[in-house]
C-alpha cells in the first residue's frame, strides 16, 4: 500500500510547531518524542504502521480549537484519533502529521431521560455510553464488537454499526447532534436533542466522513429504554444456501429479530476447539435473536422455529434461559478470537444483497481454493454485511500480499452482485485503492467536492477513503 | 414544463436550460420555487424489490401509492410512514417517492423507525450541471465513502434532482392498539408520552391532541406488532400512565389507522385559513413554546418533538424561539419571513458552498433554501 511521501517542508519545522502547540496545551498533552510518538504508529489495521510527527491529546473543544487553528496555519495534516481501533487504517498517521487524539474527553455533559438523549464528549467509549445510562434502565443502540474500547468520535467518523442494527440502525440513526471544530478552528453545533436537521443534512454527511470533515468534540446521542429481555434461537443446516433461504423466510414473515448471525462450518469448527460451546456439527449456523417480554420471546421464537422447521435444520435449540443464551452466543462471541489461534487473520466487512448470499459464499469458497488461504464467514446476515475472515502467516514472505489480493477479489466480488466494499469497518486506507470499482470518476468527485467545502486544503485524515490518483491534485495544491 | 421520460433526458435538459428551473415531483407539496418547472413524474417505476432482503428500488417519478401498494402486497411498508400534503395545501396531483425523498417527509413513526433520510440507502441524481452521479446502493449497511444519500434527503431538489431512490423497508405490523388518555393539559401530554416513549413497550406514535373531535383533549399513544404482544404492552402501558387519567384502549384496527392518519396529514388544519408551521424542538421544551407563540390551533406528534401550528397570516413564529433550540418551517402560506430556518452564519455559508458546488449556475430551486 502506497502513503504519500511526506513533505519535507513540514518534517523541517517540527520543533516550531511543537513549541507552538506547548503554548495552547500542557506538556503532558504533547507528545513528541520519536519513542512516544511510536505508540501512535498504527491502529487495529497493524499491518500499517508509521509514527506521526507528534501527537496531542487535548482536553476540551477550545484545546481541539486551539490545535487545529495551529496547524491551518502552519499547513500540518491532522489524523483525527479517537482508540486507535480502526480495522481500515482510519487513523493511520503519515510522518508529517499530527496525531489529534479525543482520549482525555470522555464526559457525559448531560442526560436527560425525558427527552431521551444524553450528550457526551467524543473520547468516551462506546459501552460506557451505555454504561452512564443502563442503571436507570437506558443503553444507547450501536453496539460495534469493539465496543468495550472503540469511541464515539471514531464511531461518528466511520458510522459503526454492531450486531443489533437491524433492528436499531447504525450510528448515523442513532446521532441526533455534534459540535465539531472545522480545521481552520472554527466551532460549529448541528443538530442537537431535537429531530431532523434544518437546512441541508450536514449531520448526515459528516457521519461516516472518517473524519476529514472536521473533528467532532461532543455528540448527543438518541439512548432507548432497555428490552424487557432477549434470547436467541441457535439453528444448524446442512448447507449454506438452506440458511440462507432460511434468512429470506424468517424477514418476509414478518419478524424482524434484533440480531441474525451466521456463521460457516470453518469457523464452527474453530470456535468449537477453542471455547467449546456445543455447536453441533454442520455447515452453517444461524443465531436469531429476539426482544420483549418472556411471552413475547416466546411466540416470537416459536414462529421462527416453525420457519426454520421447514428447512430440515440438523439442530434448532431455543433457549429458555440467560444460561443458555449465553452459551448460545459464546461461541459467536469467540469467533474472532478462535480464527486468531489459528493465524493471522485480515477480516473483510463488505455488503451484499442477502438474495446473493449463497452466489457469493460459493465464490469465496473458490477464491480460497484458487490462492490456497483458508477463509471463515461469520456475519449479520439478516442485512448482508459479511464479515469473512482471509486466515495468512504474517511471517511467511509473501503471505501478507497474496492475502490483500484476494481480500480484493471478495470486496469486487461484493460490488459486482449489487453490494459495496464496507459495510461498517470504513475506507480508510485499506479499501481506498478499490473505490473506483465501486463508483465513477464522477461519483467520487461529488464526494470529494464536499470536502473542499469543509477542508479546502486537504489537511484533515489524509490519504484516506479516496484513491490517491484521485485526491493527490487537491492534496498537492 | 419539461417531463424527461429517462435519466440521460432528465441530464440534457438540466444541462441545456438557460435559467432557474422549477423543481418537482409531482408538486403536492408546495415547495417547488419560480422558474421552468421540470417535473420527474415521466420516470416511474419500481425496477427492484426483494422482500426476502427488505430492499426496494425505484425511479424517482413514482407514485407513492404505488409503491405502498407494491409493499402491501408483500406485507411490508415504508418505515417513515409519509405525509399527504394535499388535503392541508389544498394542491392537486399524484405525490411521487422522490418528492418524499427531496422533502425528507417523515410522519408519527419517525420517533421510532427514524425519518425518510434513515430509510433511504441509495439515490441516483443529476446535479445542476447536468451530471449524473450516484451514491449509495441497494444494501442496508453501507459506509462506502461520503454519504450523500443522507445530503441528498431533505435537500428539496437545490443539490441535484432525484432520478432514483433505493429503501430499506420493514415488514408491516399484523396489528395495533392505541392508548388514548383524555383532558391532559399539554405540560402533562408531554410527561405521559415522555414516560411511554422511555418504556420498554416499543411505542411506534406519540401524539397530543389539544381540542379531539369531541372537543377534550386527547393524547395518543400507538403499539403495533403481533396482536398478542400489542395486547401485552397495551396493557403495560395502561398500568404506567394510570396515574395521568383515564385510560382507554383502542383495538379495533380500522379505528388506529383512521387516527394516525388524521394526526400524520395534520387534519385539524384542512380547510382553515391561517399559516401552518412545523415546528421540530426538544419534546420538554414544546408547551411553553406553544404558549408564546399563542396559536390558533395546534398539535403534538413525535412524542412533543413536533409541533404543528395554526397562526394568523404573515405571522412568524421564530420569534418565540429565541434561546430555544429548534428549527420551524412554514408549510403554508406566504409571510416575509423565509420558509425555512435561517442557519447560523457558518452553518449557513457551508450550505451555501455545497450548492455552488453542486448547482454552480443556480438553477436548481434557487433562493428556496437560502
Amino acid at each position: 500500500m502506497e502513503m504519500p511521501i511526506p513533505n519535507a517542508d513540514i518534517l523541517a519545522k517540527k520543533s516550531r510547531l511543537v513549541e507552538r502547540l506547548l503554548q495552547v496545551l500542557p506538556n503532558e498533552a504533547v507528545i513528541h518524542s520519536e519513542n512516544e510518538t511510536k505508540v501512535y504508529e498504527c491502529d487495529g489495521l497493524t499491518a500499517y504502521r508509521c509514527p506521526p510527527l507528534c501527537a496531542v491529546l487535548p482536553a476540551c473543544t477550545e484545546e481541539v480549537a486551539a490545535v487545529l487553528k495551529i496547524c491551518h496555519e502552519m499547513n500540518v495534516p491532522v489524523v483525527p484519533r479517537g482508540s486507535g481501533t480502526s480495522l481500515a487504517g482510519g487513523a493511520l498517521p503519515t510522518a508529517d502529521s499530527v496525531i489529534l487524539g479525543v482520549a482525555r474527553m470522555s464526559e457525559v455533559l448531560e442526560t436527560d431521560y425525558e427527552n431521551r438523549f444524553v450528550r457526551v464528549q467524543t473520547g468516551r467509549t462506546n459501552l460506557s455510553v451505555t454504561g452512564a445510562v443502563e442503571e436507570d434502565g437506558f443503553f444507547y443502540a450501536p453496539d460495534p464488537s469493539s465496543q468495550l474500547a472503540c469511541a464515539i468520535a471514531g464511531n461518528i467518523a466511520m458510522n459503526s454499526g454492531g450486531a443489533h442494527c437491524l433492528k436499531y440502525g447504525v450510528t448515523t440513526n442513532n446521532l441526533m447532534g455534534v459540535r465539531m471544530v472545522m480545521m481552520d478552528g472554527s466551532v460549529v453545533d448541528i443538530g442537537g436533542a431535537h429531530l431532523d436537521a434544518s437546512g441541508l443534512d450536514l449531520l448526515g454527511i459528516i457521519c461516516g466522513s472518517e473524519g476529514q470533515l472536521g473533528v467532532v468534540t461532543e455528540a448527543t446521542l438518541r439512548i432507548l429504554h432497555k428490552p424487557e429481555g432477549a434470547r436467541p434461537v441457535l439453528m444448524g443446516f446442512d448447507s449454506n444456501e438452506v440458511a440462507g433461504a432460511c434468512v429470506s423466510d424468517i424477514i418476509k414473515a414478518g419478524v424482524l429479530p434484533v440480531a441474525i448471525e451466521f456463521m460457516d462450518r470453518p469457523v464452527i469448527e474453530a470456535t468449537e476447539a477453542f471455547a467449546g460451546a456445543g455447536y453441533p456439527d454442520c455447515e452453517a449456523l444461524l443465531i436469531v435473536e429476539v426482544e420483549g417480554s418472556d411471552q413475547e420471546i416466546d411466540d416470537q421464537l416459536d414462529l421462527i422455529c416453525s420457519i426454520a422447521e421447514r428447512h430440515n435444520p440438523v439442530e434448532l435449540r431455543q433457549s429458555k434461559s440467560a444460561d443458555e443464551s449465553a452459551r448460545i452466543w459464546l461461541g459467536r462471541k469467540s469467533a474472532f478470537g478462535a480464527m486468531g489461534q489459528i493465524n493471522d487473520y485480515m477480516c473483510l466487512d463488505g455488503t451484499i444483497p442477502v438474495s446473493e448470499l449463497p452466489h457469493v459464499l460459493r465464490r469465496i469458497g473458490e477464491l480460497s481454493d484458487q490462492y490456497g488461504l483458508k477463509v471463515g464467514n461469520v456475519f449479520h446476515a439478516g442485512d448482508g454485511n459479511m464479515h469473512p475472515l482471509i486466515l495468512f502467516d504474517a511471517n511467511k514472505e509473501g503471505d501478507l500480499e497474496l492475502c490483500e489480493a484476494m481480500g480484493a477479489d471478495i470486496l469486487r466480488l461484493c460490488v459486482e452482485v449489487g453490494g459495496c466494499l464496507t459495510g461498517e469497518h470504513g475506507v480508510g486506507v485499506e479499501k481506498r485503492d478499490l473505490m473506483f470499482d465501486q463508483f465513477t470518476a464522477t461519483d467520487l468527485e461529488a464526494q470529494m467536492v464536499v470536502k473542499d467545502v469543509f477542508d479546502p486544503n486537504w489537511l484533515l485524515n489524509p490519504a484516506k477513503v479516496f484513491p490517491l490518483s484521485a485526491s493527490e491534485e487537491r492534496m498537492a495544491s | 414544463m419539461l417531463i424527461p421520460t429517462d435519466e440521460k433526458e432528465l441530464a440534457d435538459a438540466i444541462s441545456s436550460a438557460k435559467g432557474p428551473l422549477s423543481i418537482r415531483g409531482g408538486n403536492t407539496r408546495g415547495f417547488a420555487a419560480d422558474g421552468t418547472p421540470l417535473a420527474t413524474t415521466g420516470l416511474s417505476g419500481i425496477s427492484l424489490y426483494e422482500p426476502g432482503a427488505l430492499t426496494l428500488v425505484a425511479a424517482a417519478g413514482t407514485p407513492i401509492d404505488d409503491i405502498q401498494d407494491a409493499l402491501a402486497a408483500e406485507g411490508q411498508r415504508l418505515p417513515f410512514e409519509p405525509i399527504d400534503h394535499r388535503p392541508i395545501l389544498n394542491s392537486q396531483g399524484t405525490p411521487t417517492i422522490g418528492g418524499v425523498v427531496a422533502a425528507n417527509v417523515s410522519g408519527p413513526r419517525r420517533i421510532q423507525a427514524g425519518a425518510c433520510r434513515d430509510s433511504l440507502i441509495g439515490v441516483r441524481f443529476v446535479d445542476g450541471q447536468g451530471t449524473t452521479i450516484k451514491n449509495g446502493g441497494r444494501v442496508m449497511k453501507n459506509v462506502t465513502g461520503y454519504d450523500l444519500v443522507k445530503l441528498m434527503a431533505g435537500s428539496y431538489g437545490t443539490l441535484g434532482v432525484i432520478s432514483e431512490v433505493a429503501f430499506k423497508v420493514l415488514p408491516a405490523a399484523s396489528s395495533a392498539a392505541c392508548v388514548l388518555i383524555e383532558g391532559l393539559t399539554d405540560a402533562n401530554a408531554i410527561k405521559a408520552m415522555s414516560r411511554a416513549l422511555g418504556s420498554p413497550f416499543d411505542v411506534s406514535g406519540a401524539a397530543h391532541v389539544p381540542v379531539g373531535l369531541d372537543g377534550t383533549p386527547v393524547t395518543m399513544i400507538r403499539l403495533e406488532g403481533f396482536e398478542k404482544s400489542v395486547r401485552y404492552r397495551a396493557n403495560e402501558l395502561k398500568n404506567i400512565l394510570d396515574e395521568f387519567g383515564d385510560i382507554n384502549i383502542e383495538l379495533d384496527p380500522a379505528n388506529v389507522a383512521k387516527g394516525w392518519a388524521w394526526v400524520r396529514d395534520a387534519t385539524p388544519f384542512v380547510g382553515t385559513n391561517g399559516d401552518i408551521w412545523r415546528v421540530s424542538v426538544k419534546p420538554s421544551d414544546a408547551p411553553d413554546l406553544v404558549a408564546k407563540i399563542a396559536p390558533k390551533s395546534h398539535l403534538y406528534d413525535w412524542g412533543g418533538g413536533l409541533i404543528w401550528v395554526e397562526v394568523a397570516s404573515g405571522t412568524d413564529v421564530r420569534a418565540a424561539m429565541r434561546n430555544i433550540q429548534g428549527h420551524a418551517t412554514r408549510i403554508r402560506g406566504d409571510g416575509h419571513a423565509p420558509k425555512f430556518h435561517p442557519e447560523a452564519p457558518l452553518l449557513a455559508k457551508i450550505n451555501r458552498e455545497l450548492r455552488q458546488k453542486f448547482d454552480p449556475r443556480g438553477i436548481l430551486n434557487p433562493s428556496l433554501m437560502g
